[in-house]
């Protein structure tokens, strides 16, 4: 692994990352609002492996090329990641945006990934069934909507709390529109090559995910092959903090069974 | 000084009170608000108002595009531009502006603008804007790539209209093995080119670069921030290495004349009031997509509203008067207030919004025959 303090240096662009864990390697690529807090969840994760959570170049305090410019750009830059920071094949579990970039990244080269986990994934649009517009809700509307069970949705919007938190911010949101503006948050040729996938591959969603309607995972189901769905029931658009202990156990499992 | 009679065509029968019950007059506004009836007799009264303005001796006579809003019902300006043209015989007709980042080929601007200056002889003056941060949801262009758009179309527009033809031009966004415009413009080498903007430092320094030295409009803004952006682009100007003249800068305001300060204000105040307080106001996320301006610009709005999401706030005739956003009041006191921007800057161009929000027809027209009458001459 290509050590900076905290930062993941693949082909010059340094971005930020955090690792805990040993074992087999494993990625966890995060979505649009940008790159998390330590999330208990990879605490469960890091328990078994051994845990990359970077940040993806054009979002917060990372690098952001010039060459960076749409979705296909940020897949590539992580089979760079994937060929020259991990010695063996990568357990990649990509979360929303995340998700849809490590599907896309799949369907150019899955040989250094050794299994895929997509947590409600964006990329692909069923006509008819709109996701939700995360461009105009306010910071209220936002909040609410993440989350099924309102206990987990802050009483207000986070509001940055010093310079450098507003400016990490406003990239995020930059780095999101950039990717998903339009079309917005998927890419129209994407479900023509997911049969492409040929790693095992784990779709999690929750049933009542306000921002990417649940009614998606039949989609991925039916083009990435001998794709495995986990729906949690009363959940929204993040399972893995929302229903945390059993999607929790629930990716582990299918990771334990299915790794080489 | 030059004198625009400049128009926005808000749609004035709209249900204020029910409308208040969307998140905006732009973008989801249903347009079932619309009445196509109404509609017809406002585009009515408005080129009426407009053509009235050539009378009245305006130097030139405005229109500018907006999408999916009752704020405004030119979606297509050069549509109306073009009733204009055959309806009046010299004064100039000014687009402010056509929203380039907002188009898929920038081409079909240039020959528009190049047919609307050959059939009016030479009257056009041609803007050019990015559009508001609304009309990136109601258009589905990616307000990331805005800027880059902009400069890349208004590169290609330019040299459509200056360069022979056939030629390839290789951009990022917009890429065309031919171009050759027919027609080419009338005015030679090219119509004048203005840019209203709401005011940025970027656009200020771009626009009074000596290959463009074009005229800035500061709109909708307090006097104090007029003054700024004037003094912004003279400074800029100088910066280039050249002084820049009165007639680079301009400054569009809702304006309303009447016998005394006090009737002024009083037949001002509904249509002021729903212009910024029904017509115009958005949330954040509409007004200001990322992208839309630097991070920079960005971080100094949030700074002025630390409360995202607060929008609208009401405004009154009164606050706008005071801070000189709109300038309302008797012949003296207007011709007094345009005077003393002008002895602070010397701009030269002033754009006029004489119609605004719910303002009818009899006032609007009686508010243009007092201005024209005797703000204007006091002026020139």
């Amino acid at each position: 692994m290509t050590e900076g303090a905290d930062r993941l240096i693949t082909r010059g662009v340094s971005v930020r990352t955090r690792r805990a864990g040993k074992g087999a390697p494993m990625l966890f690529l995060h979505g649009a609002g940008g790159w998390p807090a330590w999330l208990p969840f990879f605490d469960r994760l890091a328990q078994h492996y051994a845990l990359t959570v970077p940040e993806h170049p054009g979002f917060g305090a990372s690098d952001d090329p010039a060459w960076l410019r749409d979705i296909a750009d940020l897949a590539m830059y992580h089979l760079d990641v994937l060929d020259q920071n991990f010695s063996a094949p990568v357990h990649v579990i990509g979360h929303s945006l995340g998700g849809w970039t490590a599907a896309e990244a799949a369907v150019r080269n899955s040989s250094r990934i050794a299994s895929l986990t997509l947590i409600a994934p964006a990329g692909l649009r069923i006509k008819g069934i709109p996701p939700g517009d995360i461009f105009i809700w306010s910071p209220e509307e936002f909040e609410k909507n993440r989350f099924h069970d309102q206990s987990f949705a802050a009483p207000a919007p986070p509001v940055p709390a010093n310079e450098e938190e507003l400016d990490i911010a406003l990239q995020n949101r930059l780095a999101a529109v950039k990717f998903g503006w339009q079309p917005r948050l998927f890419n129209p040729n994407l479900d023509k090559w997911l049969h492409r996938i040929n790693v095992p591959t784990h779709i999690v969603w929750g049933r009542e995910d306000q921002l990417l309607p649940s009614a998606y995972a039949s989609l991925w189901s039916e083009r990435v092959p001998d794709a495995e769905v986990t729906m949690v029931e009363a959940c929204g658009h993040s399972p893995h903090i929302e229903r945390l202990d059993p999607v929790a156990e629930k990716i582990l499992a299918f990771i334990d069974r299915v790794r080489p | 000084m030059k004198f625009v009679c400049f128009h926005l065509m808000p749609y004035r029968p709209l249900d204020l009170e029910a409308a208040k019950k969307h998140r905006s007059a732009w973008v989801v506004l249903p347009n079932s608000f619309y009445d196509p009836e109404k509609g017809a007799a406002e585009y009515d009264s408005y080129l009426d108002q407009l053509t009235y303005a050539e009378q009245l001796g305006f130097d030139a006579i405005g229109v500018n595009e907006h999408h999916q809003t009752a704020y405004g019902l030119m979606p297509a300006p050069n549509l109306i531009a073009s009733a204009l043209i055959q309806r009046t015989k010299k004064v100039q007709i000014a687009v402010l502006g056509r929203a380039l980042p907002l188009v898929n080929n920038p081409i079909n601007i240039a020959e528009e603008f190049a047919m609307l200056d050959v059939l009016s002889k030479g009257r056009l003056i041609a803007g050019f804007v990015r559009g508001i941060g609304a009309e990136y949801h109601s258009t589905g262009v990616n307000p990331a790539f805005s800027h880059e758009r902009f400069h890349e179309a208004h590169d290609l527009i330019v040299k459509a209209w200056t360069t022979p033809g056939p030629f390839e031009f290789e951009g990022d966004h917009f890429r065309l093995r031919y171009v050759n415009l027919w027609p080419r413009p009338y005015q030679k080498p090219r119509p004048p080119v203005w840019i209203p903007s709401m005011g940025s430092r970027e656009t200020v320094v771009w626009a009074s670069a000596p290959e463009r030295k074009y005229p800035f409009m500061v709109t909708f803004s307090p006097e104090n921030a007029v003054v700024r952006y004037h003094n912004m682009y003279r400074e800029a100007a100088q910066t280039h290495g050249y002084a820049a003249s009165g007639s680079q800068l301009g400054w569009a305001a809702p304006i309303y004349v009447a016998e005394s300060d006090e009737r002024a204000r009083d037949e001002a105040k509904a249509g002021i009031e729903s212009l910024f307080n029904n017509f115009l106001p958005m949330p954040y996320e509409m007004l200001l997509p990322p992208g839309y301006t630097s991070n920079a610009s960005m971080k100094a709005t949030i700074k002025l509203r630390p409360a995202l999401g607060a929008w609208p706030r009401q405004q009154s005739i009164d606050e706008l008067i005071a801070n000189g956003t709109v300038v309302v009041g008797s012949p003296a006191t207007v011709g007094e207030k345009i005077a003393r921007v002008r002895d602070q800057t010397g701009f030269e161009i002033l754009i006029t919004l004489l119609q605004f929000g719910v303002l009818p027809d009899h006032l609007a027209r009686r508010n243009m025959e007092l201005f024209a009458g005797e703000v204007m001459p006091k002026l020139r």
